[in-house]
């Protein structure tokens, strides 16, 4: 079964161009507006953050957005419900820590989210060997799990983590958290190059695509970007607006750029 | 078969355990995982390591039995001395062992979370003994009730940073840590200080403790002719504890682990999942991590080491709670009553002896003394005057 998110990407790359994923912190004030925001200026699919009390693979950005969301009252539920009242036609994914799912429940958590409307959820302190019971109910609710591939798998490795991917594979663009960088690592181009040649899935390389030159250079090599921490800075400084303006020039520099 | 054994490579003790890691973290731990395994088969490996417990922490710790208290309590006390560690404390046990191991795999770095310091100031020394650089991740809180022990770290050559973020205690000091780890990872070595974490280091650290176990068994079937009635311990993520019940757990020895009220884990906590372990752990109803309120900042953590919940789980160990109060009693009476200055974290295990006491008339009692009060001193000095 292809998803909602794959199909969107698919549709974007077969056609010549690539990905393109925002990230926006749930529950921070305006957030629904970011959202929009992403979605009217060319994002593929939107990657809603749903903020946790101890997020290890965050870095300041993020972490600093989550705590806003969570002083602010968000809870799994009430973005959910958020979410229910969108009416984009992009579709879209929550990144969450484990625990939001665990305490919930795997069948009722991935209930929920395909109640809302979400197509995809990205988890990424589950790791492939823990993570059989959430995949088997998310693929029942016909939820994509998006498998993180890592700059440190051996090679061995990569296949086992892309066979379980769905919607698409990310490619960790960096060794580390979350967050903006001067220049993309070299590890972005090398392991997404790594992963494409073992699976036909989408990949789209996320953690440290910091700017429109950033993305445009990893995907020379994947099939488009996951932006977090440079969406959110401009979610904290600027709004709706600002998110909406750097989503529309990333776009445009991806759709100009020849590959 | 003993009831602590050696996980698979799932690293489930029971339910719990696990490696709920970032992706980037797998290989590291599974390369851990192997690395432990064999060097702990290894002789020479072990006998490195004994001659490190021994000339250089000063191993065996004694016990000593405490007569004023006993005869006071109505009980046989006897203390296992992990205060008289170098570093003042258990701590040291495991650190050597994973500085040892850390080396043994090339690293040149490791970093450690610490609460109360002392498991930040033991990584300090094992670094600074085996030619490692180090970091120590220290809640800000934390930072400011203990800067003896920031001092003696940085005094020890280690950095410490403190954590600003969440609750700026020990659950944000071992964020910090793993999100260093996921940068670093191939040239540093994440030093866990409890038996907590992803799969190996709860079972890893606690065969790093089996030490004070395996040297207390001995130490009171001698004295006693048999195994204690009571082995007590202090519980925060369980490292002392796990290591003195290794020695006791297939005896009819009852296993107490205490924790502090403001950090009860096993009491107030539910299974979830956080620091890479399942486990029971403080949370709100949506599954974030409630924050932890202890007297001792060692303590201070909402979640517990995975096998202390499969202990729990099974009935073999049990997890009583005392209140600060208690324990500002207990600080005292032990120094009191025996010229022994124990460490709050431990005065939360004399606190619940001594509560107990009544039900317990005639008993012997084990506790395990796994660290010195000097770097409380300061706290309680501030305490005790504001109780006047």
């Amino acid at each position: 079964m292809t998803g909602k998110i794959e199909t969107a990407l698919r549709r974007t790359i077969d056609a010549g161009g690539k990905g393109l994923v925002p990230y926006i912190t749930g529950g921070y004030p305006g957030w629904i507006d970011s959202v929009r925001a992403c979605a009217a200026n060319g994002a593929n699919a939107i990657e809603i953050g749903i903020p946790f009390s101890d997020p290890v693979m965050d870095g300041p950005i993020i972490q600093q957005s989550s705590q806003v969301a969570l002083d602010a009252g968000a809870t799994p539920i009430s973005i959910l419900q958020e979410i229910r009242t969108l009416d984009v036609d992009v579709p879209l994914a929550v990144m969450c820590y484990y625990n939001t799912v665990f305490h919930a429940g795997h069948e009722r958590f991935a209930e929920s989210l395909a109640a809302a409307g979400v197509s995809g959820a990205i988890i990424p302190d589950l790791p492939l060997e823990e993570a059989g019971d959430w995949c088997t109910a998310a693929d029942a609710a016909g939820i994509e799990t998006i498998m993180l591939a890592a700059p440190t798998a051996p090679d061995a490795r990569l296949p086992l983590v892309v066979a379980r991917a769905r919607g698409f594979v990310y490619s960790v663009g960096l060794l580390g958290v979350t967050g903006e960088r001067s220049e993309l690592s070299s590890t972005a181009t090398t392991l997404a190059a790594r992963v494409k040649k073992v699976t036909d899935k989408p990949v789209l390389v996320g953690v440290g695509v910091s700017n429109a030159e950033q993305a445009v250079e990893a995907s020379r090599v994947s099939d488009g970007v996951i932006m977090g921490a440079a969406v959110v800075r401009r979610m904290i400084e600027g709004g709706s607006e600002a998110v909406g303006d750097f989503v529309s020039g990333v776009r445009k520099a991806l759709d100009a750029a020849t590959w | 078969m003993s009831i602590m054994v050696t996980p698979g490579s799932d690293g489930r003790f029971g339910e719990f355990g696990g490696r709920f890691v970032p992706e980037t973290l797998v290989p590291a731990c599974q390369e851990l995982e192997a690395a432990f395994a064999d060097a702990w088969a290894d002789p020479m490996f072990r006998s490195d390591l004994d001659q490190l417990l021994h000339e250089y922490a000063g191993r065996p710790s004694g016990i000593t039995e405490c007569h004023n208290l006993s005869r006071k309590l109505g009980i046989r006390l006897i203390l296992k001395r992990e205060d008289l560690n170098h570093t003042g404390s258990h701590k040291i046990n495991n650190v050597l062992g994973q500085v040892l191991l850390a080396k043994r795999m090339g690293k040149k770095r490791i970093v450690a979370e610490t609460g109360a310091g002392q498991h930040g100031v033991a990584s300090a020394t094992a670094a600074a003994l085996l030619g490692l650089s180090c970091k120590v991740y220290m809640g800000e809180v934390d930072v400011s009730r203990q800067e003896l022990n920031v001092f003696r770290m940085r005094l020890l050559g280690s950095e410490v940073e403190a954590v600003t973020s969440g609750s700026r205690t020990l659950k944000d000091a071992v964020n910090e840590a793993m999100r260093d780890w996921v940068a670093s990872v191939e040239t540093t070595h994440y030093c866990l200080g409890s038996v907590m974490g992803p799969h190996p280091y709860p079972y890893m650290v606690r065969q790093f403790h089996r030490v004070i176990g395996t040297e207390a068994f001995e130490q009171t079937n001698e004295l006693l002719g048999t195994t204690p009635d009571y082995v007590v311990a202090c519980v925060g993520g369980g490292s002392n504890a796990m290591g003195i019940f290794s020695g006791f757990v297939d005896t009819p020895a009852q296993l107490i682990g205490v924790e502090p009220a403001g950090g009860a884990a096993v009491t107030r906590g539910q299974p979830g999942v956080v620091h890479g372990m399942k486990s029971y752990l403080m949370q709100d109803e949506y599954g974030q991590v409630a924050e932890a309120h202890s007297i001792s900042a060692g303590l201070d953590y909402p979640g517990v080491g995975p096998e202390h919940s499969y202990l729990a789980s099974i009935g073999r160990a049990h997890y009583p709670t005392v209140t600060d109060e208690e324990v500002i009693e207990a600080f005292q009476l032990m120094s009191r009553e025996e010229g022994i200055i124990p460490a709050l974290e431990c005065a939360h295990a004399m606190a619940w002896i001594s509560r107990e006491a009544k039900n317990m008339q005639g008993k012997t009692v084990l506790m395990n003394l796994s660290g010195r009060g000097d770097k409380d001193v300061g706290q309680m000095m501030t305490i005790l005057d504001g109780l006047k």
